[in-house]
């Protein structure tokens, strides 16, 4: 069975290679078998392995397989070889299901566009980068993988490549990223100085014994590790890619948000999670970036006017979540929050789709309005995607996966009161935001005419991603609420589980109860202040501090125009200044002497033989002199 | 009668050599500097003949019959190219042939 693992990469890029070779010479439909398929099929031997995986408990816990080598240098002799544990088991899973899903609605949202078969060779492309960084053996692929998904996202976000602020947007992610990615191969090869070696298992059983808790060079690696995380997952200070990465088309945003990229960061971070556990003050850095990064995020949310840029900021918030649950040891509620967010998010990404694509591409909510009536399903489906993304109690799987994050950033080992309560305002934020977009969104009286209703290719993964948003949380419930814990279970061969401060125990139903109240009390002020008294907006808007803030959380804190002023600008202005660059001079200055050599020797040229004959003279009486000095 | 000291010929073979070397300078007709050239191997190997007589070894009459091989081979390629050269541009003057330059 194990055999198999090689096969699930090489399949999406099997599909990726084809499209490009024979995209423009066949026909729409066979793009779409071929581009559908290969993940599909990638979907499927996912769930048999995994199947399988869970069914033999193998011992040690996990497959491998060795495809080749890459090269073999001086002892540096890194393979070709594929991982397979719990972790990435959960991450191929959501990688592939939900990839394929987002594919499957992409046949019918991208339908129109020109460059259909395009579009599925950039989409099979990211996935199976996606495939391969998740499943890679030492960090050497991962790293292949990391790169792969940097340049996809760029391909992607810049798709309709005519639009200048298309390419601009895709410039952004590419290179903020990067500046996270530099910090990342710093890492490595501090990692490879240290153990010689960048294979995953050796340096996860090696480090404890080469490091003490707290070690100077492990707190570095795991900064830098860190940073490379940061960039990939658009936390602070890096994340200001992400909600210009909107510009690509909507099922690529639900593929970077929910399944792919901005994943990559909770991946690495739990993956190398032995070195975090010896560098503590890298973990509370995580927590800390996470909580900060939900806040700023939930805040600008709250006040954009793009439906996909709700999304985006929301998804920022989410993954500072994860953060969150990753910096205080709680691996496994962080990896579970993953995938639910996967779910909610991929639907409700595919959902504004469908709601755009009917609405002749308009993204601003409020020029939408009562689309309740008008769209029955994508309503009920976004319905359920939001409670699930404000974590209504009891039936939403978000529920069950951020109140877990929210109990163990405060009773966790590593958790503090601090964390807890910026998770808690989170929520509410959360619960605010999410359902003001629902209420302007399909609430009120329509205000643009529906082009024509989505088709069954795009309700169906609605559907299929609704029913995930509410029952994926019940493989995992608190320990005071039918205390399943298949997921965390799962997950303990390959993550440490959290031990829980005692003293907080019995206490858990309390702080549930309140994260229940706070959460539906931010839904209870949206349909305030958006549904029953929309006035209400009016009389916040006449405070002039207030609009100033709102406004400054709609351009993201302000973190474009900082970067623009503090790097941006001296940039340009640099480069401005050195437009004929100096270090270039200097070559020029070679180079024009050569040509002054050059011309002064073709004068010698000049075909008279007497001249000829006295350079011989000349030349050979030098040489007798020379020779008889002493 | 008193041998005759390995300076004179030397002196003798200094004096031939310069000749043939300033004709070969100062000359522009080419047949004169293949002449010249022709003298300043004789030079050569009147060197050579004085050092093997002073020395008595037979490597300089050796040599001498190497360099009147070699001179005749020079001759004889160097007249060819003359005429070619005289076919070609009517004049003898070494200077005429500066298209040659490259």
């Amino acid at each position: 069975m194990e055999d198999l693992l090689w096969s699930i990469p090489a399949l999406t890029f099997a599909g990726a290679v084809l499209l490009i070779l024979l995209g423009a010479r066949i026909s729409r439909t066979a793009v779409a078998i071929i581009g559908v398929g290969s993940v599909g099929l990638t979907a499927l031997i996912t769930i048999i392995l995994g199947i399988n995986f869970i069914s033999a408990h193998p011992t040690p816990p996990y497959y491998r397989q060795e495809v080749g080598q890459w090269f073999d240098v001086a002892g540096f002799n890194p393979s070709i070889a594929f991982h397979l544990d719990a972790l990435s088991l959960v991450f191929i899973f959501v990688i592939t299901f939900v990839g394929f899903l987002i594919h499957l609605y992409s046949t019918a949202y991208m339908a129109p566009d020109e460059g259909f078969a395009r579009f599925f060779a950039y989409l099979n492309l990211f996935v199976g980068s996606m495939l391969v960084l998740v499943l890679a053996d030492n960090l050497l692929l991962l790293y292949l993988g990391w790169e792969g998904v940097g340049l996809c996202s760029y391909l992607l976000i810049g798709f309709w490549y005519t639009e200048p602020a298309n390419g601009y947007a895709a410039r952004k992610a590419f290179i903020t990223t990067r500046v996270g990615d530099t910090a990342l191969a710093i890492g490595l090869f501090m990692l490879f100085q240290n153990f010689g070696t960048l294979h995953i298992q050796t340096i996860a059983t090696e480090a404890p014994q080469l490091w003490g808790v707290g070690t100077q060079t492990a707190v570095i690696i795991a900064f830098l590790l860190l940073g490379g995380a940061v960039g990939k997952s658009g936390q602070l200070p890096l994340q200001t890619w992400l909600p210009d990465a909107m510009a690509g088309p909507t099922p690529v945003s639900a593929l970077i948000h929910a399944a792919t990229m901005v994943t990559a960061g909770v991946y690495l971070i739990a993956r190398m999670h032995v070195i975090f556990d010896l560098a503590p003050a890298a973990q509370l850095t995580v927590a800390i970036i996470g909580a900060v990064t939900l806040l700023l995020a939930g805040c600008s949310a709250l006040t954009q006017s793009d439906l996909k840029r709700v999304l985006a900021y929301s998804t920022i918030s989410q993954i500072g979540y994860m953060f969150l649950a990753l910096g205080v040891g709680a691996w496994s509620a962080g990896i579970f929050h993953f995938m639910i967010h996967a779910f909610f998010k991929a639907l409700l990404f595919l959902s504004a789709g469908a709601i755009i694509i009917s609405l002749h591409h308009e993204q601003n909510m409020f020029k939408m309005g009562g689309l309740r009536k008008l769209m029955p399903v994508v309503f009920w489906t976004f319905l359920i995607g939001s409670a699930s993304l404000a974590a209504l109690p009891l039936i939403t799987a978000g529920f069950y996966s951020k109140d877990q994050i929210l109990w163990y950033s405060l009773a966790g080992e590593r958790g503090s009161f601090w964390l807890y309560l910026a998770g808690l305002f989170g929520a509410f934020i959360t619960g605010v935001y999410t359902f003001r977009m629902v209420f302007i969104t399909f609430y009120g009286e329509p205000k643009t005419q529906l082009s024509h209703p989505p088709g069954k290719v795009i309700t169906i993964p609605l559907v299929i991603l609704a029913v995930l948003s509410l029952v994926g949380g019940f493989i995992e419930l608190p320990h005071n609420f039918g205390h399943v814990t298949i997921f965390s279970d799962f997950l303990t061969s390959t993550l440490p589980a959290i031990t829980i401060n005692e003293n907080l125990g019995n206490l858990e139903w309390l702080f549930q109860v309140l994260a229940v109240m706070v959460s539906s009390s931010g839904v209870y002020l949206a349909y305030l202040f958006f549904l029953k008294r929309p006035a209400l907006q009016n009389i916040l808007d006449q405070s002039g501090l207030v609009r100033s803030i709102l406004q400054f959380w709609y351009s993201g804190w302000g973190f474009d125009k900082l970067y623009d002023l503090v790097l941006v600008r001296p940039f340009v202005y640099l480069a401005t200044i050195n437009k004929n660059d100096v270090i270039d001079k200097i070559y020029t200055a070679i180079a024009a002497l050569a040509r002054t050599f050059n011309r002064g020797l073709t004068q010698t040229q000049s075909g008279i033989l007497r001249w000829y004959m006295m350079g011989i003279v000349v030349g050979a009486l030098l040489i007798i002199t020379l020779s008889l000095l002493p | 009668m008193n041998p005759i000291p390995m300076e004179h010929g030397l002196v003798l073979a200094g004096i031939l050599f310069m000749l043939g070397l300033i004709s070969v300078l100062i000359r522009r007709n080419i047949i004169f500097m293949l002449v010249s050239v022709e003298i300043m191997l004789n030079a050569a190997g009147l060197a050579f003949i004085v050092a093997g007589a002073r020395w008595a070894q037979p490597e300089g009459q050796v040599m001498f019959i190497f360099i009147i091989t070699m001179a005749a081979a020079e001759v004889s390629v160097g007249l060819a190219l003359i005429l070619q050269l005289y076919h070609q541009l009517k004049t003898l003057d070494s200077d005429a042939a500066n298209q040659m330059h490259g």
